[in-house]
C-alpha cells in the first residue's frame, strides 16, 4: 500500500492518461506554468510540454466549448476549470453542447470530453468561492458525474472516465487536495458505476459522496461509542445513480440519513430521499432524514462557515432523533 | 458583378441559391399547413453567403453553423429528403427528426450543426481546429454566426483563442444587420465587425453578402490563408433577411422601405441578370433550373410525409453511447 496525498492521486491520474494516449491532453486556467492552482498538474508541463499542458486564458466558456469540439475531432481532453463556481460560465456549454449533442444529432457525434473542477465549501473562502453544485450538473441526462472521495478514486476516477465515449464530469472536493490516503489496488482504473460501502452497519445507512464522506465517517465513529452500528455508503457517481446499493443497503438497515453539501432545498439528497421512497418505502422504520447545508450564501468567518455546514455533530444528532 | 467562372460554374452558383430559395419557400407553406413545427428560421435573401462559401471547403473540412442553417446544409450536400424529413421530424431526417429546424447534423459531411444557442457553436469550431492542429492534418474549420453573436462573450473569448493559438478555423459572420429585431447599431459601440476581429490580430475582411461572386472569392481567398497554417480568419458578409426573424414577428423594428430597398440587391435575380448580360443564361437554362428543383422538393415532401415517425421505444436511444 502506498500513502498519497489526494492531490499526489490526481496528478499520478493525470500523468498515467498522459502516458497511455498520444491523444489525451489537458488545459484550462493555470494547468501549465504554475503548476495548477491546486497543484494537481505540478510538474507536468516540464514532462509533456506545452502542446499537451495547454494554459488556457480567463474564458471557461471558450475553453470548455474547445474541450468539446477536440473531442469531437478525435483527441481525449481533459478540462480543468479551476473550480465549480467558474463552471457557471461554461454552464452552456456543458448543457447545451456536450450533454445534447449525441442525442440531438440522432447519435451521430458523442462528446468524450472529461472535465475537472474543484467544488465545495470549509476553506473560508466566501460566499463566491465555496459552492458545492455537483448535484445540478447530476440533474443532466448525457454526462456522467464523478465524486472521488478517496486518494483510489481520485486517481483512477480520472483514467475510467477517459475510456467513456461520453462526457464525464469529476468534482474534486477542494479540501481533500491534503488529504493523505491509502492507494488500493494495483489497476489504475477503478469501476465507475457502482457506489461503495465505506463502512458497513445495521442500524442505519449515512449515505453521501465527495467531501462529506470523511465527515459521516467520523459520525459513524462516534455514534459507533454509542452502540449504534451506521452503515457509510459513499455515492461516488451521481449521475447514473447506483440506486440498487442504496436500496439494498436501506433494506438492510430500515433508516437513512443523507448527507450533501448543497443547499438543502431542491439538493441531491431530495433525489436520493425520493429514491428511497419509490424503492424501499415498506422497509423504512423511520423517515428518510437530510442534513445539507443551511439556505444561505457560505459566509467567511470560521464559526459561520462552520455552522452552514454539515457537520459530524449535526450528522450524528440527525441520527438521534432518527432513532429516538 | 462580372462572373470570373465558366457558363456551368455560374449556372451551379444560380442553382445553390435557388434551390435554397425554392426549399424554404416550400417549407414556409409547409409550417401554414401544420406539418413542420416549432421555429424555423428563414435564410429567404441571404442565399449568396452560403452559395458562394460551402463550395469552397474540402470534405474534409468541418462546418459549424447556426440555427439559420437550411441553406448551409443543402450547399453542403446533405441530401433535401433527408433535410425535409427533419423538419417533419421524421426518423430518416439528418438527425433521425430530433432536432428540426435549428439543428440539422450530417457526420458524413463534417457538419456539426445546426447549434441554436446564439455564438455556442464559436468554441466549439475552435476545438475542432484545435484537433486538426493537434494531429498534424491541414483541414479547416468553417464556423458561420450571425451579427448578433458578436455581442456575446464566446465571440470574443473564440477569437482571441484561436488567434493565440493560431488555428485552422475561419469565422464567416453573416451580418444581416439584425439580432433578432435589435439592429446593430443599437447593440454594439463598434459596428464594424471585422474591426473587432482585427484587435484580436486576425486578419479580416468585410464582404458584399448580396454578391455571390464577391462572396466566392473572398472565402476562396480566406480559406486558402487558413489552410496555409497563417492562423484564423474572419469574413463578415453584409447581408439581409427578407423575412421575419422567425415565421412570425411584426417587423416593427426596421422600415418597409429598409426592406424594400435590400429586395432590389436580390442575391438570386440580380446574379441571373449579371449571367445573362454575359450571355451564359438563357430563359431555358433558367425553366429547366426551376423544373429539377421543383421535382427535388415534390420529391423531398413526398420522401418526409411518407417515412416513419422514430419510435417511442427509441425515446431514450443515443442519450449516452450504446445505451437504450
Amino acid at each position: 500500500m502506498t500513502t498519497i496525498t489526494y492531490r499526489e492521486a490526481v496528478r499520478s491520474g493525470l500523468r498515467e492518461a498522459l502516458k497511455r494516449d498520444p491523444r489525451v491532453f489537458l488545459m484550462g486556467e493555470d494547468v501549465g506554468k504554475y503548476g495548477g492552482t491546486y497543484a494537481c498538474s505540478k510538474g507536468l508541463l516540464d514532462e509533456f510540454g506545452p502542446e499537451r499542458i495547454r494554459d488556457t486564458p480567463l474564458s471557461e466558456s471558450t475553453f470548455v466549448g474547445a474541450g468539446i469540439g477536440a473531442a469531437l475531432g478525435g483527441m481525449r481532453p481533459i478540462v480543468e476549470v479551476m473550480t465549480v463556481n467558474f463552471s457557471l460560465l461554461a454552464l452552456d456549454q456543458i448543457l447545451n453542447n456536450a450533454a445534447t449533442l449525441r442525442h440531438m444529432s440522432g447519435g451521430q457525434f458523442n462528446v468524450p470530453l472529461v472535465v475537472r473542477m474543484a467544488t465545495g465549501a470549509g476553506r473560508q473562502v466566501a460566499a463566491q468561492h465555496s459552492h458545492s453544485l455537483e448535484g445540478w450538473y447530476a440533474h443532466i441526462p448525457g454526462i456522467t458525474v464523478l465524486t472521488p472521495a478517496t486518494v483510489t478514486d481520485a486517481q483512477g476516477m480520472l483514467l475510467a472516465a477517459l475510456q467513456e465515449p461520453d462526457p464525464v464530469f469529476i468534482f474534486e472536493h477542494a479540501y481533500l487536495y491534503s488529504m493523505e490516503g491509502e492507494l488500493e489496488g494495483s489497476r489504475p482504473a477503478v469501476d465507475i458505476s457502482r457506489a461503495a460501502v465505506r463502512r458497513p452497519g445495521n442500524d442505519l445507512s449515512l449515505i453521501t459522496f465527495g467531501g462529506s464522506l470523511w465527515k459521516a465517517l467520523a459520525a459513524a465513529t462516534q455514534l459507533a461509542q454509542e452502540g449504534i452500528e451506521a452503515e457509510v455508503l459513499d455515492l461516488r457517481v451521481l449521475r447514473p445513480l447506483d440506486t440498487g446499493t442504496i436500496l439494498t443497503s436501506v433494506r438492510k438497515t430500515h433508516r437513512a440519513v443523507v448527507i450533501d453539501e448543497a443547499w438543502r432545498t431542491g439538493s441531491f439528497a431530495a433525489e436520493i430521499a425520493a429514491q428511497i421512497m419509490e424503492g424501499a418505502f415498506y422497509d423504512l422504520d423511520a423517515p428518510v432524514a437530510r442534513v445539507c447545508s443551511e439556505e444561505v450564501p457560505i459566509p467567511y468567518p470560521k464559526h459561520l462557515e462552520e455552522a452552514a455546514l454539515p457537520q459530524p455533530d449535526k450528522i450524528v444528532k440527525a441520527v438521534r432523533r432518527l432513532l429516538g | 458583378m462580372t462572373p470570373a467562372f465558366t457558363r456551368e460554374q455560374g449556372l451551379e452558383l444560380l442553382r445553390h441559391m435557388l434551390r435554397i430559395r425554392r426549399f424554404e419557400e416550400r417549407t414556409a407553406e409547409l409550417y401554414q399547413l401544420g406539418k413542420i413545427h416549432g421555429f424555423l428560421h428563414l435564410y429567404i435573401g441571404e442565399e449568396a453567403v452560403a452559395a458562394g462559401s460551402i463550395p469552397s471547403f474540402t470534405n474534409e473540412d468541418a462546418i459549424v453553423a447556426t440555427y439559420r442553417e437550411h441553406g448551409h446544409a443543402l450547399v453542403r450536400g446533405t441530401s433535401m429528403k433527408q433535410l425535409m424529413a427533419e423538419l417533419y421530424g421524421k426518423a430518416a431526417g439528418c438527425a433521425r427528426g430530433r432536432g428540426g429546424s435549428m439543428h440539422f447534423f450530417d457526420a458524413s459531411r463534417r457538419f456539426y450543426g445546426g447549434l441554436a444557442i446564439v455564438a455556442g457553436g464559436l468554441p466549439v469550431a475552435v476545438g475542432l481546429a484545435l484537433a486538426d492542429k493537434m494531429q498534424g492534418r491541414t483541414r479547416v474549420t468553417g464556423c458561420y454566426f450571425g451579427d448578433g453573436a458578436v455581442a456575446e462573450g464566446e465571440f470574443h473569448e473564440s477569437l482571441n483563442l484561436a488567434a493565440l493559438w493560431k488555428l485552422p478555423v475561419l469565422f464567416l459572420c453573416e451580418n444581416n444587420l439584425y439580432a433578432m429585431g435589435t439592429a446593430l447599431a443599437r447593440h454594439q459601440s463598434q459596428p464594424d465587425i471585422a474591426a473587432k476581429a482585427r484587435a484580436y490580430n486576425l486578419p479580416a475582411e468585410t464582404v458584399d453578402g448580396m454578391d455571390v461572386c464577391a462572396v466566392q472569392t473572398a472565402t476562396h481567398q480566406a480559406i486558402g490563408s487558413v489552410r496555409r497554417g497563417d492562423g484564423p480568419y474572419l469574413l463578415e458578409y453584409r447581408t439581409y433577411r427578407f423575412r421575419a426573424h422567425s415565421m412570425y414577428d411584426a417587423e416593427l423594428y426596421r422600415a418597409k422601405e429598409e426592406v424594400t430597398e435590400w429586395k432590389r440587391r436580390d442575391p438570386i435575380s440580380t446574379f441571373a441578370q449579371a449571367l445573362r448580360t454575359a450571355g451564359m443564361l438563357a430563359d431555358s437554362d433558367l425553366q429547366r433550373i426551376e423544373a429539377e428543383i421543383a421535382t427535388e422538393i415534390e420529391e423531398a415532401v413526398t420522401f418526409a410525409e411518407t417515412s416513419p415517425w422514430e419510435p417511442v421505444e427509441d425515446l431514450t436511444k443515443d442519450v449516452y453511447t450504446g445505451k437504450a
